[in-house]
């Protein structure tokens, strides 16, 4: 053998090695479609956190000819809950929202989201009433302001009607626990 | 009473009718179908708005129609759309520090590898080049000359008469 040759072949570990490359970046693909499969496509991240809760008079659920702002909170920690009696999701969620405003920690407001308000008070009166007040958007046109694309959906807002957090989807008693009650004592504190 | 119960049945009627899409309008349409062409549906995560049927897809619809309708345009229902749903409303997401990788990363990996290829062809080529030097100079020692000559002579006889041989 030339000793041009012995040069020119790579030592044994370095050939090893970069047969293993693929495989490192197969492991890496793995790993990034690994973390995508436990995270919830539907839960996307608001832009109105941090923001001001837009602005909105409705009509009360409960007296139509009454109207709701959300400047009517303001100087309250309050939890604005989107939901609606076609809305299955809602009806799970429903218990916790009712053991809630049992506990009386924070005032939660009900936004009935694009339902027929006949339907929504027998709902109501079935399942229990969890709500200061529920504001009815029957077009959907103030959900959009919220960014609401699926109730339930639940919005934390401060005393001075800044948004600090958005819950999609039912509040779970873990969410409750860990994340949402934490905020509220902070906000109140 | 008659003419109250006509005119409510009237104006019922008129509501109905602003709820449909405006079809008497096809330029104001294919706008709307274009800009909805490019703002995904929330509810139904990998359809536009323009292929949804979805209850908000149609919403939104509305109101993209209602912004072109009062002269706003592409751009800034883009932007009200952003503001309200975040970025993921869109299907061109927009070129910031924490989209920098997703949009660069496609031509950093084909650079990356145009320069792996461009190496390993150069490589390859030196070796080819070195390994033909080494047939072309002396390095053949004596015994694989001697057996290059037998088997190059072995051939010649096979390949000529004998007759040429004497």
């Amino acid at each position: 053998m030339t000793p041009s040759r012995a040069v020119r072949r790579p030592p044994r570990g370095a050939v090893a090695w970069k047969f293993l490359v693929p495989l490192a970046l197969f492991a890496v693909l793995v790993a990034f479609l690994g973390i995508g499969l436990t995270r919830d496509p539907k839960n996307l991240p608001s832009p109105l956190i941090d923001k001001p809760a837009p602005a909105f008079s409705l009509a009360t659920l409960a007296a139509p000819e009454r109207v709701m702002t959300p400047a009517d909170m303001r100087g309250k920690v309050w939890l604005l809950n989107v939901w609606a009696s076609w809305c299955a999701a809602c009806r799970i969620e429903h218990p916790l929202m009712v053991e809630l405003a049992k506990s009386g920690v924070v005032p939660i407001v009900g936004f009935n989201f694009k339902d027929d308000p006949q339907a929504a008070r027998r709902w109501l009166g079935e399942l229990g009433d969890p709500y200061v007040v529920s504001v009815t958007d029957r077009d959907g046109r103030v959900g959009i302001e919220y960014g609401v694309y699926g109730a339930p959906e639940t919005f934390l807002v401060d005393r001075d009607g800044v948004i600090r957090f958005k819950q999609v989807g039912p509040i779970t008693p873990e969410v409750l626990r860990d994340r949402i009650l934490p905020l509220v004592r902070q906000l109140q504190g | 009473m008659a003419v109250a119960l006509v005119t409510s049945l009237w104006m019922s009627l008129a509501l109905a009718d602003t709820a449909t899409p405006a079809a008497e309008d096809p330029v104001l349409e294919a706008r709307v179908a274009a800009i909805a062409a490019e703002l995904r549906c929330l509810v139904c995560q990998n359809q536009s708005l323009a292929d949804s049927h979805a209850d908000l897809a149609i919403d939104l619809k509305n109101q993209v129609r209602q912004m072109l309708r009062d002269g706003r345009d592409e751009a800034e229902i883009k932007d009200w759309m952003t503001a309200r749903y975040g970025d993921f409303v869109l299907y061109k997401p927009p070129v910031r520090r924490t989209t920098w990788l997703l949009w660069a990363g496609p031509f950093v990996l084909l650079a990356a590898g145009g320069v792996w290829l461009a190496r390993a062809v150069r490589r390859r080529r030196v070796l080819l080049a070195t390994q033909d030097a080494g047939r072309g100079d002396a390095a053949l020692d004596a015994v694989d000359a001697a057996r290059v000559a037998a088997l190059l002579g072995e051939t010649a006889g096979a390949a000529t008469p004998p007759s040429d041989v004497r």
